[in-house]
């Protein structure tokens, strides 16, 4: 196979080159909910869900009756995934389902102990041989594979940097070629700039764009909008929509049921390591889906809808006075009252995880100031912060969040040390107590308070942050993307926990650009390039509030 | 990481980004300038040529391990055993070859012919590399506190086979290289150009070259990318204790003898030229060429002080204040932040 960019340029260019009619639009999908055996075309064990997706063709990427241990937990369980050309899989699960263990034994990185990978028909190549799997398959993992320190024309050709081979580099040839290919995809970047000066969105472009280049037709995309906001996923998606008209397929992984109805047409789920149901997505309700994934008949409920208004007398909480940090957003000012949820939407690069961060002491103000009952609070000191009675949920949690290897107590109770003993002195039963209480407010699942945090699923982990924002008992409650990674069952946990600490008269301020998240909020104000552009009122219109976020609309509507 | 980074979104990096990073390359060359100048200043003897070559040859042994500890960095890791390699592996390879008895140190009386000793030598070196990279990368020891175990170990190892002494008696092919010179310049100067020049080729126009520069930036993406990287890795262990064993012979045939302390306490200022040369300690940024020049810097500033007549019980003080200025300049001049 050549790698020449040119090759998948040429591909590209050709919409519809490979067929795909109905692939993955067959009707025998069956829902095999647990016990449901229906005597229908589709096996129970180790079957190929989706019969009928192109079935005069190959299918471009097969797992079937796969199986893999990892010491005492199975993480699949006689699965399988069948993945035609040309079409846009979705698979979905909560965290747990082995989406992950799935993707590294499709790309070639683990060995399942049962079962067969086959790509066009022939079967997988060896584990040993990494550059044979790389023809079939690719992916674009949620932690970023470029190398931050080589130029982006390097990364492109990582490992292959010779071009014709023999192992020595032409620096002029590879930066051409790597012009040319970053043409192809219309990415706008110096070949020679260091990779890791890059957005995000140019470096995920940049690896869909290194993917395609080793000829690979079948791109795995784990969530790859995790990091994005709505403009860069909408961008995506019209990028993954031409090569999937160009015969490109794909096995896409996201938490976002709305992603997968706008791009897929097929859908598998996987539930406890066990394949549950595909269907074509067309045929296939949200409630449906949603039921499928977590095992019960329950949506994602409107949370805090049946809330009590805001008492207007009640006291100022939260004040935020002409706000601003050179160069990032300025002058906003908003109140927040006790038992009040305030929203702040904002796209990447709109100003509003740096505002929150700002409140929280993660930064410093330039401008304005930030008080608690009343009160100022010293800017750019989390200690003081704290000590006014702010809690927070930083935005990531695995940078800023979480001690991975101390336990869950450690972790929840890591900003409230000075209440559990005398002198500077810990008490381990005090924190024990105090963790366990944490954890059965916020239904943390653990086998106990002693845990470390890094066993714990990224739900999971999530609620243990919360649950140290919430340790002080505070005043006021900041939650940087509180739901992001984050499965349906716990983000509606989470963001009840808000609801709730909201009703015990606490303030809270979800910064988010997640509409699920700002519904939650009693009035939502969206920031754009720096700047409030308009607040809304519980009950919003999505597309009015999406058209603000983007910039498209800059009326208030309250 | 790809974390969420509030800022507005560039669709261009800054230009000329390439061309300063060349320029970090560099950034030693105006600091040996100087080094040179003050040098002329402080004493007419200086530059001239004899007392230049003898700079360059005291290089090369510190050279030749600041090319092995490179190598491990950019791959991101790091090895402080080097510095035992470098005595212990001639103690053992003349302790194979010398004869049981009759001298002031006897060998195992193997009966090998004495020109054994020079590949023994880079066999005992590239056995230590192996065993370091071995362990490290399929046992997942951390390379830092493995390698200080190592260091302990042969030094002992040393210590115990010469008992402690130094080394006189050796086989002349054994002193050869680190004595003689080719066409007025000594061989070892030679060999280490020639070694530092393959290295910069390959570091730059070679694929499994610029794979250690991936290995160190991400090696997760690195093995995602089809790299092997422990087998990368392991070479690259077993390269840099075979130039340390290399570094010992031309020690030994420079000074004569294979001395009891030989490498004690090197590997500070292999790390200090490594460092002070541009090569990141956290893996993934460097050059060979950076590193040479952040040698020879160091064997310069010892030279102008020897020359300056600067009472030798301070250069220990100086050495460490002239390490830590370089550091921080380095640490500007490459814009990177080193936490």
């Amino acid at each position: 196979m050549s790698d020449d960019p040119a090759d998948a340029g040429a591909a590209a260019s050709r919409p519809g080159a490979v067929s795909n009619e109905g692939a993955g639009q067959s009707a025998n999908a069956v829902p095999r909910q647990g016990a449901g055996p229906s005597g229908n075309a589709v096996p129970r064990q180790g079957g190929v869900p989706s019969e009928g997706a192109g079935q005069n063709e190959n299918p471009v990427a097969e797992a079937a009756g796969v199986t893999k241990r990892f010491g005492a937990t199975v993480a699949l369980n006689d699965v399988g995934l069948r993945v035609a050309p040309g079409e846009a899989h979705a698979l979905v699960g909560r965290n747990g389902a082995g989406k992950s263990t799935l993707v590294s034994i499709l790309t070639g990185l683990t060995r399942p102990d049962h079962g067969r990978i086959s790509f066009n028909g022939e079967a997988a190549p060896p584990v040993s041989d990494p550059n044979a799997w790389r023809r079939h398959v690719a992916c674009v993992y949620q932690k970023s594979m470029i190398i931050p320190s080589l130029s982006v024309a390097e990364n492109l050709y990582l490992n292959r940097q010779d071009l014709g081979g023999g192992g020595r580099i032409s620096w002029r040839a590879l930066r051409s070629r790597a012009a040319d290919l970053l043409d192809t995809w219309g990415i706008d970047v110096d070949p020679r700039a260091e990779a890791g000066s890059l957005t995000v969105e140019q470096r995920q472009t940049l690896e869909i764009a290194r993917a395609l280049s080793f000829g690979a037709r079948f791109i795995i995309l784990d969530e790859p909008t995790a990091q994005l906001d709505g403009a860069g996923i909408e961008r995506l998606f019209d990028r993954l929509r031409t090569l999937r008209d160009a015969g490109v397929a794909f096995l896409f992984i996201s938490h976002h049921l709305q992603e997968v109805y706008e791009l897929c047409q097929t859908v598998t789920v996987y539930r406890d390591a066990r394949h549950v149901l595909t269907a074509p997505v067309a045929e296939l309700g949200r409630e449906a889906l949603v039921e499928a994934m977590t095992g019960e008949a329950t949506g994602l409920r409107e949370i805090g809808s049946g809330a009590a208004p805001i008492d207007d007398a009640a006291r100022e909480a939260l004040t935020v006075d002409g706000l601003g940090v050179q160069g990032i957003y300025q002058d906003v000012s908003f109140r927040i009252r006790a038992g009040e949820v305030l929203g702040l939407a904002g796209a990447v690069g709109a100003g509003a995880t740096a505002l929150g961060e700002t409140i929280v002491g993660l930064r410093r103000a330039t401008a304005g100031t930030v008080s608690v009952d009343g009160r100022p609070v010293r800017p750019g000191s989390v200690p003081a912060s704290l000590a006014a009675g702010i809690g927070f949920v930083p935005e990531d949690r695995h940078r800023e969040g979480l001690v991975p290897l101390r336990s869950i107590a450690e972790n929840m109770t890591l900003t409230v040390t000075q209440l559990l003993g005398r002198f500077g002195f810990v008490s381990a039963g005090a924190r024990r107590d105090a963790a366990r209480e944490l954890m059965e407010r916020l239904d943390v699942k653990a086998a106990g308070p002693d845990q470390p945090v890094s066993a714990l699923s990224g739900g999971n982990q999530q609620k243990v942050v919360m649950g140290r924002a919430l340790a002080g008992s505070p005043q006021v409650l900041v939650l940087l993307r509180p739901t992001a990674g984050v499965d349906v069952k716990s983000k509606e946990s989470l963001l009840g926990t808000v609801a709730t600490a909201a009703s015990d008269g606490c303030a809270a301020l979800i910064v988010s650009d997640e509409l699920d998240d700002l519904r939650a909020a009693d009035r939502v104000i969206v920031m754009f390039h720096g700047r409030v552009v308009g607040e809304f009122a519980r009950g919003w219109d999505d597309r009015r509030m999406v058209a603000a976020i983007e910039g498209l609309s800059g009326e208030h509507d309250s | 990481m790809s974390t969420i980074v509030e800022e507005p979104v560039r669709t261009r990096p800054p230009a000329g980004r390439f061309t300063i990073r060349r320029l970090r390359d560099f950034s030693l060359i105006p600091v040996i300038l100087l080094l040179l100048i003050v040098g002329f200043i402080v004493s007419p003897n200086f530059l001239t040529k004899d007392n230049m070559l003898a700079v360059l040859q005291q290089c090369t042994e510190l050279s030749l391990l600041v090319l092995g500890e490179a190598l491990i960095l950019i791959a991101g890791r790091m090895d402080l055993s080097l510095e035992s390699t470098i005595g212990v592996a001639p103690v053992l390879a003349v302790w194979l070859v010398l004869p049981a008895h009759g001298g002031r140190f006897n060998g195992l009386g193997t009966g090998l012919p004495g020109w054994t000793a020079i590949p023994l030598c880079l066999l005992i070196g590239a056995i230590i590399g192996a065993i370091n990279g071995l362990v490290i990368l399929k046992v997942r020891i951390n390379a830092f506190i493995l390698t200080l175990g190592m260091l302990i170990a042969l030094r002992g190892l040393q210590v115990g086979v010469s008992g402690g002494n130094s080394i006189f008696e050796l086989p002349s092919s054994f002193t050869y290289l680190g004595r003689t010179s080719w066409l007025g310049v000594p061989a070892s100067v030679w060999i280490c150009a020639a070694l530092f020049a393959i290295a910069i080729v390959l570091l730059s126009w070679h694929r499994h070259g610029r794979a250690l520069y991936a290995i160190g930036g991400n090696a997760d993406a690195s093995r995602a990318a089809g790299i092997r990287t422990d087998r990368l890795l392991l070479i690259v262990f077993i390269t840099a204790s075979t130039l340390a064993a290399l570094a010992g012979i031309l020690y030994v045939g420079h000074y004569g003898s294979i001395s009891a302390s030989q490498g004690d306490g090197w590997i500070f200022q292999v790390f200090a030229a490594t460092v002070i040369g541009g090569v990141s300690l956290n893996g993934g940024r460097g050059s060979m060429f950076g590193a040479l020049t952040g040698v020879v810097a160091l064997q310069l500033i010892l030279n102008v002080m020897n020359f300056a007549h600067v009472p030798p019980v301070w250069d220990q003080l100086l050495d460490g204040v002239i390490i830590l200025a370089a550091l921080i300049v380095s640490r500007f001049s490459s814009g990177e932040a080193q936490d």
